[in-house]
């Protein structure tokens, strides 16, 4: 039992906490980032590269630096905490993620190289309407079509979609639409024919896409992974995804608490500063517990994520979701409550705080999804 | 960073299980786990079993029989315990009296006190709380005045638990009346049968005696009762706030708990199948058992600071334990009940309280535990802890 970071681990915790403080130190800086035509800044991408991050959880002798989870974790916490606005998540932990566990020597040899340098981005194309939060369910299909493959369909929400050159699409290679197995993967280059992207903004500021395929040709190497087994890759992508964004939605909390302590702190009223309030006291430790058990769930989801047993890890890592979840929503309305009318407006940087809180809950599985596959799993504890 | 516990750890927890569940008498066990009343000689049967182990005071100084385990340790052993449901080792010895007087007591004092306190051949309870001190405890009223080699107590202290079993009392007294508050306190020893101390009983709300009021009425105590200095009491009783404030969180207890409401569950007849079987009731228990993952590794995470911080001062964190464990504590016991359902209902009666299953307990239990969210400093005293030392509100 051991919650100290490596010196190597330490470094990199000061690296993106001083680069995601000084490009993000400010409102303003992440709003301009926001107005790029991609929804981030370029110039913050590259430098991501040369700091390392984007290349951070592939292997060494891939091209990456070879980290665990515990440096994604540290790199969304610092980055969520200044609401950077760079397709951390959706590139280098949902599609690198998929890469990585997946991917064939030679698929893997031909991207994270471009990747890790900052060239080439990926995206998760996987959720549909009608699936909700359902893993399993794909209705978008993948015929075998000559000595290659024909892909029919369409994903909803696809995080940062037009950003990416390459697009991981899951497709039903066998069975019906609810099966488990029958479900493939698939690289997609960006502009296949076929592939129709409809790019908008999101609640928090950041950016998804619908995408529509209609006869996407695909050669034979497209197939990532093996045929008609790619749920659980895409479980544990997923659940590698829930542990970041639990991480990230603490650096996030983290923020706002610290936003909100100080605003009581400052802000005078009946001739004195509202902190001297015990009510208003109160609700600020509240939710100072909350993040803490919050931080608590994305530590144990991250160090249960790089489970490949999926019985022990589909459990824990939806019971941190759901910790994490209600701490957001927690946070997020008593952080704009405490601030009144200033935390109502888009002027105020508490504001984009709860937006990216409430988008988080949404992302994978809303509480009551992971609740029942927590409560479906047995529980957490034994009987006794 | 590593949340798995070592090899070793491991092993310590496999000693320590096997050792609970073997060597604690069952009938003990099992009173413990349904929410029974254990009898004094419950306590001193477990305790002295405890302590020919050398498990009593594992966390005293070494010359006083402490094992010198590390914080994480400390803590496999009491969450084993509690999942065992081993009783406690009496809080009021062990972890209150005993430390304060291995800290700050005399020689003589610890010679004379510390191995009858681990071995429990004497009960001590505590008399800080009065009835006009709660959580504002500095402003108790009960005094001591010097008159030769003794000191003459009088007043009242009350929330006095187990008292009815008590040989020695432990005594926050006002010896200064003119100083500020907390500056004219002092720390006192006194013998329960020492002419003009009366016990009057308070019933619970669980109907069930577990709490008295003391009263003193020109008690003479030898002057050499007195811990540390005259007028210090308020250090002592801070550092042993502090103690019991880390061990307050109770997630051991609280595991056996839900773990128990598991297995009933699956036995407690529901509709066409049993309580197990309602999605609604599993969904309550997941949502304690996620919110009681999270407190553990929270626990862990205080437990891990504290081997890199002065020890004697409090942690402002372990407010967060006190919170949530008591918290936690409490929603246990409400799934309990609603698990016996209307079998809850009935109340025990002395003369067949063996006869009666686990239901009957689960009420009493319930009502029991809300004073847990009161005592150990309210939490709301616990959120002002954390609006000030860690929030600087």
């Amino acid at each position: 039992m051991d919650f100290d970071l490596t010196d190597e681990q330490s470094l990199l915790k000061d690296s993106v906490t001083r680069w995601a403080a000084s490009r993000y130190g400010s409102l303003e800086q992440v709003e301009a980032a926001r107005r790029k035509p991609l929804g981030f800044d370029e110039g913050a991408w590259a430098q991501l590269a040369e700091l390392g991050l984007l290349g951070l959880p592939f292997a060494e002798e891939d091209g990456g630096f070879g980290g665990g989870p515990v440096e994604t974790l540290i790199a969304v916490e610092a980055l969520g905490r200044h609401l950077a606005p760079e397709p951390y998540l959706a590139s280098v932990v949902l599609g690198g993620g998929a890469l990585r566990l997946a991917g064939s020597a030679a698929q893997r040899e031909a991207l994270i190289p471009g990747i890790a340098e900052g060239s080439h981005r990926l995206a998760l194309a996987h959720g549909e309407r009608q699936a909700r939060y359902d893993r399993f369910d794909v209705a978008t299909t993948a015929r075998r079509d000559g000595g290659g493959w024909r892909l029919d369909g369409a994903k909803c929400v696809v995080l940062n979609a037009d950003a990416a050159q390459t697009l991981v699409v899951s497709a039903r290679t066998a069975g019906g639409r609810r099966d488990a197995d029958g479900i493939s993967l698939f690289l997609v280059p960006a502009d296949a024919p076929g592939l129709t992207l409809k790019p908008y903004p999101t609640q928090d500021g950041g950016r998804a896409a619908d995408l529509v395929l209609e006869g996407v040709a695909l050669p034979a190497d497209a197939l990532l992974g093996e045929a008609d087994a790619g749920l659980p890759v895409i479980e544990r992508v997923l659940d590698e995804g829930i542990a970041a964004l639990s991480a990230e939605a603490v650096g996030v909390m983290e923020a706002l608490h610290a936003l909100t302590v100080d605003y009581l702190k400052t802000r005078k009223q009946f001739g004195t500063a509202i902190g001297g309030f015990q009510a208003l006291q109160h609700r600020a430790v509240d939710m100072f517990v909350a993040l803490e058990q919050a931080r608590s769930m994305a530590l144990y989801a991250t160090m249960m994520a790089g489970s490949a047993d999926a019985a022990e890890r589909g459990p824990a890592v939806s019971a941190a979701k759901v910790q994490v979840n209600r701490a957001a929503r927690f946070v997020g309305q008593e952080a704009v409550q405490l601030h009144g009318g200033i935390g109502m407006t888009l002027e105020y940087l508490g504001a984009h705080l709860f937006r990216r809180l409430t988008t988080i809950e949404y992302l994978f599985g809303d509480t009551p999804h992971h609740l029942r596959r927590v409560s479906d799993a047995g529980g957490l504890l034994g009987a006794a | 960073m590593d949340l798995r516990f070592t090899p070793e750890e491991t092993a310590f927890r496999q000693e320590v299980r096997a050792f609970f569940r073997s060597e604690i008498p069952e009938e003990i066990r099992r009173k413990v786990s349904e929410g029974r009343s254990l009898a004094r000689e419950d306590y001193v049967t477990s305790q002295r079993i405890l302590n020919a182990k050398g498990w009593a005071v594992p966390h005293w100084p070494k010359e006083w029989g402490g094992q010198e385990w590390d914080p994480i340790r400390r803590y496999i052993f009491m969450e084993e315990l509690m999942q065992a449901a081993v009783p406690l080792p009496l809080q009021f010895n062990c972890f209150m009296v005993g430390p304060v007087i291995a800290a700050f007591g005399n020689e003589a004092q610890k010679a004379r006190f510390l191995p009858r306190i681990a071995n429990l051949d004497d009960w001590w309870c505590q008399g800080f709380s009065e009835p006009g001190a709660g959580s504002d405890l500095a402003s108790l009223k009960t005094r001591a005045v010097r008159d030769g080699d003794h000191y003459i107590v009088d007043g009242q202290k009350t929330w006095t638990t187990l008292g009815q079993y008590a040989d020695w009392i432990f005594c926050l007294v006002r010896t200064d009346p003119t100083a500020k508050k907390q500056a004219g306190i002092s720390f006192l020893l006194i013998d329960m049968k020492s002419p003009g101390i009366s016990v009057r009983p308070i019933i619970t709300i669980d109907g069930r005696h577990e709490v008295n009021e003391v009263f003193f009425d020109s008690v003479r105590v030898p002057a050499e009762n007195l811990v540390g200095e005259e007028n210090k009491g308020w250090d002592y009783a801070k550092f042993l706030l502090a103690n019991e404030r880390t061990g307050i969180a109770r997630i051991g207890l609280t595991k056996e708990r839900v773990a128990r409401v598991k297995r009933l569950a699956r036995e407690t007849p529901a509709g066409a199948g049993t309580m197990w079987d309602d999605a609604d009731f599993r969904a309550r228990v997941a949502t304690i058992e996620i919110e009681l993952k999270a407190l553990e590794i929270t626990q862990m995470r205080v437990v891990a600071a504290q081997s890199r911080r002065d020890a004697s001062k409090p942690d402002p964190a372990s407010s967060i334990l006190k919170i949530k464990g008591s918290e936690l504590q409490q929603a246990a016991t409400e799934l309990l009940v609603e698990l016996a359902g209307p079998l809850s209902l009935p109340a025990p009666v002395a003369n067949d309280v063996d006869a009666l299953g686990w239901e009957a307990f689960a009420a009493p239990t319930y009502l029991n535990t809300r004073k847990v969210s009161i005592y150990g400093g309210s939490n709301e005293i616990q959120r002002n802890v954390i609006a000030k030392a860690i929030l600087g509100l």
